[in-house]
């Protein structure tokens, strides 16, 4: 098959909650798509084959790999990404401010897959103790932080969130 | 004054944008008329190209150009990269050719380079370019390179050995006469890559109405780069600007002017397009820096009491394909041995050697881990052979705090003295004892004793020269705005250096340092830079960045003395004013810069000089040293060769901290880093010097579940060679780390007369090592 | 890297998916992606016609068959690590589904994909081996029963023709009252195992051991029983000396070897894994009735 010849499949999704609708070639990745596609670069990519998790962003809720899903299969799925996490006043989130809080970013390269990753556990598991943060975190990598302050940065987020549930 | 901005952890200023998923990196940048270039690079480590067809190639669909060195000579100055640090002795040819010319020297050299209209269609057409090579024996290993008959693993070299020399002092024979105890080792140091998460990148972007072009690159070094290219390409600074966006760590692998900058940049320059190339992990790989393999043959000698009398032995360093920035990382690991202990006697034979593996440069620590590992293995084995415990020997050997500032007779790099500058090396021992409780340890290692797993304990101890110079620049300027901004030739890459900049701004000028602009990476706002590299930004900069505030503060004071009639010693600024103490007559920093602006045709108010801005470039009169001690416990399992980390305890001395968290930061980072290299990060290579990792499923880097808390203690001991009293951390971290580990892996298993003398230490090779312990044990 | 080009095909029925597969040359199914994914990315796989079979509904899910447990083959791994029925059934799922990689990849990781990927370290290949499940292909000619035992033809490849699909598993759940357990040796949370040992037993009224069952991961080209050792252990009161000597059946097994590991290390640890799967199983029993 030519590249000429590859066809251009319409993806209509949801975007943190904006609707969107882009023309890519099949073999795009989600991740490749969010960000040269629809512009929201804050996604980032590490690898490309599954195992740094910088890629991740939430598809109807749960954390996926950007990198190891196709575009053309989020089709009519709602997709989160770190642009999504803001309030909509513009203030940062808990879980933002806990990181910054918390110093838990340096580079910030890794940062948006290991929020993403951090919505879905801590909605799972509001009281996560410290080692199951850090199995949740298995398949993050950051070369930067050491882990420990994105560790005591989630912690911090869980109990605010707890609060806040209150 | 109490200071009240330095010293505190403020809140990042780089923080914001990137929990937004606003930060710009590299790849988040796309110019209108973006295409995209995919690299052809060579298949084996070492072969003779006959042809490179292209044809194919050039008519897939959306190819714009298919590119080989001959096809870009036209707007290069020179076929390979300078060689970055020179140093005496130095042979011709080792730095990198920026495309393949006849010779292709490791796994993953750059051969030929596709622009097209997207990634994956540079791709496609880089799996259809025909290139025909006559495969060579390649260099596999360094002790294969030194030997009689060896191939070479560079047809334009006379020999396999970038460099030899000697480095010591004192009289180490004789020493070794009068030695109680000797030990010998034989260590296999493995370092492996730099993998900062955000791979390297660059972007070169012409612009037609300014007739400029301008690089933009994930970086740790804007103007070196700048320097290299408009050498490279026969341009001026005038024609081309290189500009770093958000930089997604480094750690070594981007503190360098790479083929790829150079061929994008050059075939931008002849297509008259913007050209995107992005490394992706696999390229990383195979074509980013290294620091890998040194073989360390030493024998140390000690008296009665455990005190130090020498280390001799030679040192075999692997220096991959090209060196594209000399031998100063074999120098370096060979000036770190002695650390921050007396050690009266040593000289070591270093071979830096050429192998058909890829180029390597320092990766964070620089050289220094490795030296730092040999000091704390002689030291383990001589407390053994003594019958000493480990913990007293490091006590018996510790330069002591009345001897400082401590002169070793070793120099640095640059020719200048090993001086330590200040620290009390014994308290902070001690400390790291107490921080990890030591008089508890016992009772821990029964308790895990009773439930079958055996628990150790190690010390050790590095110290890294840090604030390289010759200097760094740094403008600080208030504009007419009113707007406090910082210029600077230092590079961030995720240390939060705008951060303490702007602490130490704040200090001066009494502004917020929220409200302050720090710009780095530019190479049109300021002339000169060196960037980050050598744990240097906060010594280097940050004391360009105060001189050059107080300076402005001065300018400042004068105006607002002259405005108020009052004394400049009656002023003061707080809040973004100049305010007479006690008074409410003030005038705010723009105001003031308005006076400074002065008006046309007007003259400025005597006494006061133009602008309120000031440059300065701070130049160090030599390294900052920072002791580090690392104490860790962990336990091993003695049945499959597991090592599980427990507890881990850091003092480090960082001098006057700008910003504790930060610092903090930057040493549990170190730590994991220093980690994976003691025990997971292993980069392989087949008989024919194929690399056999090659995904981040095989390059095992720590991930959280691995690594324990650490706990780290600041100890301050200013540096008296610098205005702000400050010392690096960038790489403290990653010292002692596998030193400690190393011992504590033995002190668990409670070995005699055996010693690890390979890292990592993968499971494997543990597991062996206790069953050979048994042996020797039952024997 | 960027995937090669492929034509994708989204069908929206098994039918669909199995007259494409019929039709198609150099096709794929991509199921989870997971493990296709990266080798697309990375070149190492491919394929002209990709056929995602995520929309086909009826091959997820699973159902209680009462004796029997079908899982279709699109079941996402995260699914099955908290489904009721299978944690009440058959717990040893949850135990080994969280070792396989991490929550996002098991998210989307489907057990079918797991399965036909046939990584020899892969958890849920070795659980399909541990139960002696029955896995069920399909193709445009109709449906194929396969032991697992006969699942594995060589290394990483499932013994499917290229028009079969794979479209469930099935397999008895053991009594309730059985013990169980899944260990792993791996270097990091997470990763693919050097070795793995899975064990199922129950023990009799009489306090003996009645049936046992026990199999190794990442050893072999596939997962492996140890029937010599499940053997030993029959009739045996539970404890060190019943589960030391079973685990000492792995000493003779033919391990395979790589470029990091010998085949020495990993029979060895195969021999250990063995054992403390055993004394974990007896240990929980334990602790559950004190
Ligand atoms: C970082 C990381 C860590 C991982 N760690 C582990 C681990 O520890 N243990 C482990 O077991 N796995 C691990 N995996 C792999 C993961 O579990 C995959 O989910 C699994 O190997 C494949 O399942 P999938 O649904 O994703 O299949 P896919 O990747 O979509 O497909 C895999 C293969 O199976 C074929 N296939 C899929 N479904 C069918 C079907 N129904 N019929 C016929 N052929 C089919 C595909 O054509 C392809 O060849 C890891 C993956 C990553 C990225
Ligand atoms: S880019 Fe997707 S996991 Fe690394
Ligand atoms: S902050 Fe840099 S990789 Fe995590």
């Amino acid at each position: 098959m030519t590249n000429s010849a590859e066809t251009l499949h319409t993806v209509t999704l949801t975007v943190n909650d904006v609707p969107h609708e882009a023309r890519c070639v099949a073999r795009q990745n989600l991740a490749d798509f969010l960000r040269h596609d629809l512009q929201l670069t804050g996604t980032h990519v590490g690898c490309e084959h599954g195992v740094c998790g910088a890629c991740t962003v939430l598809v109807d809720g749960l954390a996926v790999r950007g990198c190891l899903m196709l575009a053309v299969q989020a089709k009519g799925r709602s997709i989160t990404t770190i642009e999504g996490l803001t309030q909509p006043d513009q203030q940062l989130g808990i879980l933002q401010e806990a990181f910054a809080q918390h110093h838990a970013l340096q580079c910030g390269f890794c940062t948006p897959g290991i929020l993403m990753t951090l919505v879905e556990v801590l909605q799972d598991d509001p009281d996560p103790s410290e080692m199951a943060l850090r199995e949740a975190l298995s398949g993050n990598l950051c070369r930067c932080t050491g882990y420990q302050n994105i560790i005591d940065a989630a912690l911090a987020a869980a109990a605010a969130l707890r609060k806040n549930q209150k | 004054m109490d200071p009240r901005y330095i010293g505190q952890s403020v809140r990042r200023q780089e923080d914001d944008s990137l929990l937004r998923g606003m930060g710009k990196f590299v790849d988040d940048l796309a110019p209108h008329g973006l295409t995209h270039a995919a690299f052809l690079r060579s298949p084996v480590a070492h072969g003779r190209i006959r042809t490179i067809d292209t044809t194919f190639a050039s008519e897939v669909p959306g190819v714009i150009a298919v590119l080989t060195l001959a096809d870009l000579r036209p707007v290069l100055t020179s076929d390979r990269l300078p060689v970055q640090f020179k140093s005496d002795g130095l042979p011709p040819n080792i730095g990198p050719y920026i495309l393949a010319k006849e010779e292709v020297v490791y796994v993953g050299e750059t051969v030929a380079l596709v622009i097209a209209e997207s990634r994956a269609i540079a791709e496609d057409a880089v799996a259809l370019i025909d290139l025909d090579i006559e495969e060579l024996d390649p260099v596999t290993g360094c002790h294969q390179a030194v030997q009689p008959g060896a191939p070479k693993a560079a047809l334009d070299r006379d020999s396999n050995i970038f460099a030899q020399f000697e480095m010591g002092y004192g009289e180490v024979d004789q020493s070794f006469a009068t030695a109680a105890h000797t030990v010998s080792l034989s260590l296999v140091q493995h370092r492996g890559g730099a993998h900062p998460i955000e791979g390297r990148g660059v972007l070169a972007h012409p612009d037609s109405l300014s007739g400029q072009m301008t690089v933009w690159s994930s970086t740790q070094q804007a103007h070196e780069a700048r320097g290299f290219l408009i050498e490279l390409l026969g341009l001026d600074e005038t024609l081309l600007r290189v500009r770093t966006p958000e930089v997604g760590g480094g750690f070594g692998a981007k503190y360098l002017l790479y083929p790829e900058e150079v061929s994008v940049t050059a075939a931008s320059l002849l297509l008259g397009r913007p050209i995107k190339w992005i490394e992706d992990r696999r390229e990383h790989f195979l074509a980013a820096i290294q620091e890998r393999d040194q073989f360390w043959d030493v024998e140390a000698a000690c008296d009665a009491s455990g005190k130090l009398i020498g280390i001799r032995g030679t040192m075999i360093h692997d220096g991959g394909a090209y060196v594209p920035q000399g031998v100063n990382l074999a120098y370096n690991a060979a000036t770190a041995v002695p650390g921050p202990y007396d050690l009266p006697n040593y000289k070591l034979s270093v071979q830096a050697v050429a192998t058909n593996k890829v180029p390597t440069i320092p990766v964070r620590g620089a050289g220094y881990p490795e030296g730092t590992f040999v000091m704390e293995r002689v030291l383990d084995g001589l407390a053994d052979a003594a019958g000493l415990d480990r913990i007293e020997i490091r006590r018996r050997n510790l330069i002591p705090a009345s001897a400082m500032p401590f002169s070793t007779p070793l120099k640095s790099r640059s020719g200048s003295g090993i001086t330590y500058d200040s620290g009390d090396f014994h308290a902070m021992y001690e400390q790291a004892l107490k921080e990890i409780d030591l008089g508890g340890f016992a009772d821990r290692k029964a308790q895990a004793a009773k439930a079958g797993r055996l628990r150790g304990i190690g010390v050790a101890c590095g110290i890294k020269g840090t604030g390289r110079g010759p200097y760094e620049s740094a403008t600080v300027r208030i504009g007419k705005s009113g707007k406090v901004t910082v210029f600077t030739g230092a590079m961030p890459m995720g240390q939060g250096l705008k951060t303490a900049l702007s602490q130490i701004t704040a200090e001066s000028l009494g502004v917020d340092p929220g409200d302050i602009t720090v710009v780095c990476g530019d190479t049109n706002t300021i002339s000169l830079g060196l960037g980050g590299f050598a744990s240097r930004q906060t010594v280097v900069a940050g004391s360009s960045v105060t001189v050059a505030a107080k300076a402005v503060r001065e300018q400042a004071l004068t105006i607002a003395a002259g405005l108020f009639e009052a004394d400049v010693g009656d002023i003061e600024l707080v809040d973004g004013m100049a305010r007479v103490k006690g008074t409410e007559i003030q005038a705010s920093l723009k105001e003031l810069a308005k006076i400074a602006g002065g008006s046309p045709g007007y003259s400025l108010p005597t006494g006061v000089t133009p602008g309120l801005e000031a440059t300065e470039y701070f130049m160090p009169s030599g390294l900052t040293y920072g002791m580090g001690v690392h104490a860790v416990e962990l336990e091993v399992d003695a049945e499959t060769g597991a090592v599980t980390l427990q507890r881990y305890v850091v003092v480090n001395d960082c001098g006057r901290a700008i910003n504790p968290k930060i610092v903090v930061g930057q040493i549990h980072g170190g730590v994991v880093h220093a980690i994976g290299n003691a025990l997971f990060e292993f980069m392989g290579y087949d008989e024919q010097a194929q690399p056999t990792t090659t995904t981040l499923a095989d390059y095992l880097m720590p991930t959280a579940p691995e690594i324990p808390r650490i706990d780290v203690h600041l100890a301050e001991y200013p540096s008296p060679l610098n205005p702000l009293g400050v010392k690096g951390v960038g790489e403290a971290g990653c010292l002692p780390t596998a030193g400690a580990i190393v011992s504590a892996i033995e002190n668990a298993l409670g070995s005699k007369n055996q010693l690890i003398q390979r890292i990592p230490v993968m499971p494997q090779d543990l597991f062996q090592f206790i069953q050979q312990g048994k042996q020797t044990d039952a024997a | 890297m960027k995937a090669s080009p492929f034509a994708y095909f989204a069908p929206g029925s098994l039918q669909e998916a199995l007259d494409l597969l019929g039709s198609l040359d150099n096709a794929k199914i991509l199921a989870g992606g997971q493990s296709l994914m990266a080798m697309l990315n990375l070149r190492y796989a491919m394929p002209d016609q990709l056929i995602d079979i995520n929309g086909i509904s009826d091959l997820a899910g699973i159902s209680d068959l009462g004796a029997r447990l079908s899982i279709g083959a699109m079941t996402r791994q995260r699914v099955l690590e908290r489904d009721t029925i299978l944690l009440q059934k058959a717990p040893i799922f949850r135990e080994a589904l969280l070792q396989v990689g991490h929550i996002q990849t098991r998210n989307r990781g489907t057990i079918g994909g797991s399965l036909c990927h046939l990584d020899p370290a892969a958890e849920l290949p070795a659980l399909a081996m541990l139960y002696d499940a029955t896995l069920i292909a399909r193709s445009a000619n109709g449906e194929r029963a396969l032991p697992m035992a006969e699942f594995p033809a060589f290394y990483m490849t499932p013994a499917l023709e290229p028009d079969e699909v794979l479209t469930r598993i099935e397999f008895d759940p053991w009594p309730q009252d059985s013990h169980f357990a899944f260990v792993e040796f791996s270097r990091r949370h997470g990763d693919f195992a050097i070795v793995a040992a899975g064990c199922l037993f129950t023990v009799a009224s009489s306090g003996t051991i009645e049936r046992a069952a026990i199999v190794l991961g990442g050893v072999g080209a596939a997962p492996m029983r140890l029937t010599e050792a499940e053997n030993s252990l029959i009739g045996q009161v539970p404890g060190k000396e019943a589960f030391d000597s079973a685990a000492r059946a792995a000493q003779s097994i033919e391990a395979m070897e790589d470029s990091v590991y010998s085949a020495q290390y990993r029979c060895h640890l195969s021999e250990v894994m063995t054992r403390r799967a055993l004394i974990k199983a007896w240990d929980r029993q334990q602790e559950r009735a004190a």
